[in-house]
């Protein structure tokens, strides 16, 4: 016997709730103009036979960013017909594990923490990169970045676009008026810095504070001392806890970073004592150089930026960057910096193709050329990047003296490189001993 | 912005609106049908029963469709329980549960979560904080209230006053705290001081302070914040019952001859009890909660941390879930006997 005594609002009821879920999927079949024969294809020869097939891609880039990266393969999708659909988020670290554990992975992600790469290939979700993407990023690329993209002798994907961290932002004008010259070694800089601070100017200006993430701008400069004053192989060393947090030769160091960081004739160029670093936003932090109050500030590429509208950034300009001086230039030229990798979740050919064609020169060129971009392919000609800071950081990275370590604090554990070594290094500038914060540090890193 | 690039998003509200239009009209239209449906059947019986010539009525009380009704009440119940335990009690005791785990969820081990928390001086630290935060938000917020709502009323400017009082309540915590961290703002002291608190200190003589740097005053600092936002609360709430006190006990004591002060302990105060109680338990729980305030002003650097924030830091930020879940759980445990409290407090006036 039916609960329904009246039939009739039982009908309209149904009906109501049949509408409610009878989704119409739109879909989109819009063809892509096929001109795989057409000259200006002639490049894509080995990425065609995917006509029709869909790609998806997931990514942390998004707005304008997004938009130049999808210009850059408006080529490619025209001529190979493959679909590319791209979805940037800004909750990309939070989503991406949600997604592949939900089975819904993206075909193709670009993962900018190698910690995270290492997390999917070790659970299995991550298909290994197919001979012909491993060919064309060992053509591209320095061993020093296809080792991010490989987790135990497996390659998984080559990096995109990159930045460069050891630079060190002055003010060409500043520097020409008062006689001053751009440092080439560490002995230099710190003469620079006395010749500033003699004058009466504190020559250096940071600032760390950054919300959620406070403190990530001092652990950059201990990346950099580390790479500086104990090489490449103690640095990877201690990426991977091989040794001690709290080692001595951290603690060196670390108070290599304090000479300057924490030396109050130094440091805070416009903002006051050593600790107005700490509640400083990182974004403010070398914005004193342009008010002529600071001489000095080591920020990554990206700070270009951060300068105020119409600031002229050139090396003839108003400011400009200068490579973060080596302290033993025999040693080579340690470069400290951070990039994407381009790694597949399916291994459909299509799949296989785009991600092939996202590790070669032409996309990298064809990126480079729509401007703002920075990337460590070989094949990518200086000519075709449009930025002067642009330039100098894809010199410095082509340069074949370089040796080159991605940021430490994403290849550590994020108790640790998203955790322990903010908090402490916001207390160490805050007051406590080298010793104290780093043994905190040690004491948390997971066992 | 391109409205058609939103439609997909209007699209789904527009589903979820029918969906749920749909659900709730099928639920009244039940709530409707089926008692009729019961009541009819009774009637034919009846109507039978009296038709055959047996009419005894059956005995009140040995109703023999009460089961019945509550098959049915259950069946109203079904959604909110179902909504609750996917939303409350299955997290609950998930959390529970990994707070005997380890860092990634995976294997038992034990109390040693808690123990964590207890042997590290960090985060005795951050249970400090917490406790302090506790005791002093919730006695602040209330008598500052109280005090204000007793001054006001009947004053001249009553409304104007009151909505001066109340309007921080209308800020979130996170906009309160970009506020307040204006006013602890730090420029050198040779620049002209953008923050307040550092321009009276200057003014006085003294050198421009970093406020937020030293602990134990900067978790002082921040408790002031929470304090600004919640005495607008405790004041409208206890305003309202001020003004609910019988008047004739008002003008009975008056006539007694009582003074302001003897006024407001013997009377004003007794007779608003249940409100404050109200007040002083929700701020509790507000203040037991506070995540947003250490967040924005110090991200919990500087020895401000407290349990909330610590939990997220723990679970989400380092990828320790299991030392987050304990956290967590002592969170709960916390709050527990305050919700006993209030929910018995509740009881006993209900049955008065």
């Amino acid at each position: 016997m039916s609960v329904f005594t009246r039939p009739r609002q039982a009908l309209v009821i149904t009906s109501a709730l049949a509408l409610a879920f009878s989704a119409t999927a739109c879909g989109s079949d819009d063809k892509k103009s096929n001109r795989a024969d057409s000259p200006e294809c002639a490049a894509y020869e080995q990425y065609q036979g995917h006509n029709g097939k869909r790609v998806s891609i997931f990514t942390s880039i998004r707005d304008v960013e997004a938009d130049l990266l999808q210009d850059s393969w408006d080529q490619f999708v025209e001529c190979t017909g493959i679909d590319i659909r791209y979805d940037g988020s800004g909750d990309f670290e939070d989503q991406l594990p949600v997604r592949v554990d939900g089975g819904n992975a993206p075909d193709i992600a670009f993962i900018p923490q190698p910690g995270l790469l290492t997390r999917f290939a070790e659970a299995g979700n991550l298909k290994a990169a197919s001979a012909d993407t491993k060919a064309m990023a060992e053509k591209n690329y320095s061993a020093d970045w296809l080792k991010y993209g490989t987790v135990d002798g497996t390659f998984y994907g080559a990096p995109l676009g990159s930045n460069v961290k050891s630079f060190v932002w002055y003010s060409p004008k500043m520097f020409q008026e008062k006689g001053w010259k751009v440092p080439e070694t560490w002995d230099e800089l710190i003469q620079l810095s006395d010749q500033i601070a003699g004058v009466g100017m504190k020559p250096w200006c940071a600032g760390i504070e950054s919300g959620g993430a406070t403190g990530w701008p001092a652990t950059d400069w201990i990346e950099d001392l580390m790479l500086r004053t104990q090489g490449p192989e103690v640095y990877d060393q201690w990426t991977t806890h091989d040794i001690p947090f709290n080692d001595s030769r951290v603690v060196e160091a670390v108070d290599r970073a304090g000479s300057i960081l924490k030396n109050e004739k130094y440091v805070n160029g416009g903002y006051g004592g050593v600790k107005s670093i700490i509640t400083t936003s990182f974004q403010e932090g070398g914005l004193p150089i342009v008010q002529d109050k600071c001489a000095l500030h080591r920020q990554a590429s990206f700070y270009a930026n951060q300068w105020p509208e119409g600031t002229k950034v050139a090396e003839d300009g108003d400011i400009f960057a200068f490579y973060f001086p080596a302290v033993d230039p025999s040693k080579g030229k340690p470069v400290l910096g951070g990039g994407e990798f381009v790694v597949a979740f399916a291994d459909r050919p299509e799949v296989q193709a785009v991600q092939t064609f996202l590790a070669s020169s032409e996309h990298a060129n064809s990126r480079a050329k729509l401007g703002n971009w920075v990337s460590a392919n070989k094949g990518l000609d200086i000519a075709n990047v449009q930025n002067p800071i642009d330039k100098l950081s894809v010199q410095i990275l082509q340069d074949e003296g370089t040796v080159f370590r991605f940021d430490g604090s994403d290849l550590m554990p994020s108790a640790v490189g998203a955790g322990s070594f903010w908090k402490e290094m916001v207390a160490w500038l805050n007051g406590k001993s080298t010793q104290a914060a780093l043994d905190a540090i040690e004491n948390s890193w997971p066992k | 912005m391109d409205l058609t690039d939103e439609l997909p998003k209007f699209t789904i509200l527009l589903y979820g609106l029918v969906a749920f239009a749909a659900i709730v009209g099928g639920l009244l239209f039940l709530l409707d049908a089926v008692p009729t449906w019961f009541t009819r059947r009774r009637e034919a019986r009846l109507i039978a029963a009296t038709a055959a010539g047996t009419a005894t009525l059956p005995p009140p009380g040995s109703r023999r469709w009460r089961p019945n009704e509550k098959l049915f009440a259950l069946f109203f119940l079904l959604p909110a329980m179902l909504m609750l335990s996917i939303g409350l009690i299955v997290p609950a005791i998930r959390t529970t549960l990994l707070s005997f785990r380890d860092a990634r969820g995976e294997t038992w081990v034990g109390l040693q979560n808690y123990g964590w928390m207890f042997s590290q001086d960090e985060i005795v630290d951050v249970l400090v904080n917490t406790f302090t935060w506790v005791v002093l938000v919730p006695l602040v917020a209330t008598s500052m209230g109280l005090l204000y709502a007793v001054l006001v009323d009947r004053a001249r400017f009553e409304a104007i006053a009151k909505s001066l009082i109340f309007m921080p309540m209308a800020i979130s915590f996170v906009g309160a705290s970009i506020i307040w961290k204006f006013v602890y703002a730090y420029r050198p002291e040779d620049a002209d001081q953008i923050g307040l608190l550092n321009q009276i200190w200057v003014m006085f003589d003294g050198e421009p302070k970093q406020w937020l740097l030293n602990s134990p005053l900067n978790t002082l600092l921040l408790i002031v914040v929470m304090i600004w936002t919640q005495a607008g609360f405790a004041m409208v709430v206890l305003s309202a019952a001020i003004k609910a006190i019988p008047a004739d006990i008002v003008e009975a004591a008056r006539l007694d001859g009582v003074n302001p002060w003897q006024m407001f302990w013997r009377i004003t105060l007794p007779s608003i009890r249940p409100a404050l109680i109200v007040v002083v338990v929700t701020i509790s729980i507000a203040t037991l909660k506070v995540f947003d305030i250490v967040r924005t002003m110090t991200n919990g650097n500087f020895n401000t941390s407290v349990i909330a924030n610590e939990m997220y830091q723990q679970a989400f930020t380092a990828g320790q879930v299991g030392q987050g879940s304990a956290l967590a759980v002592f969170l709960f445990l916390l709050v527990i006997p305050i919700v006993i409290y209030q929910i018995r407090n509740l009881r006993k006036q209900q049955e008065v």
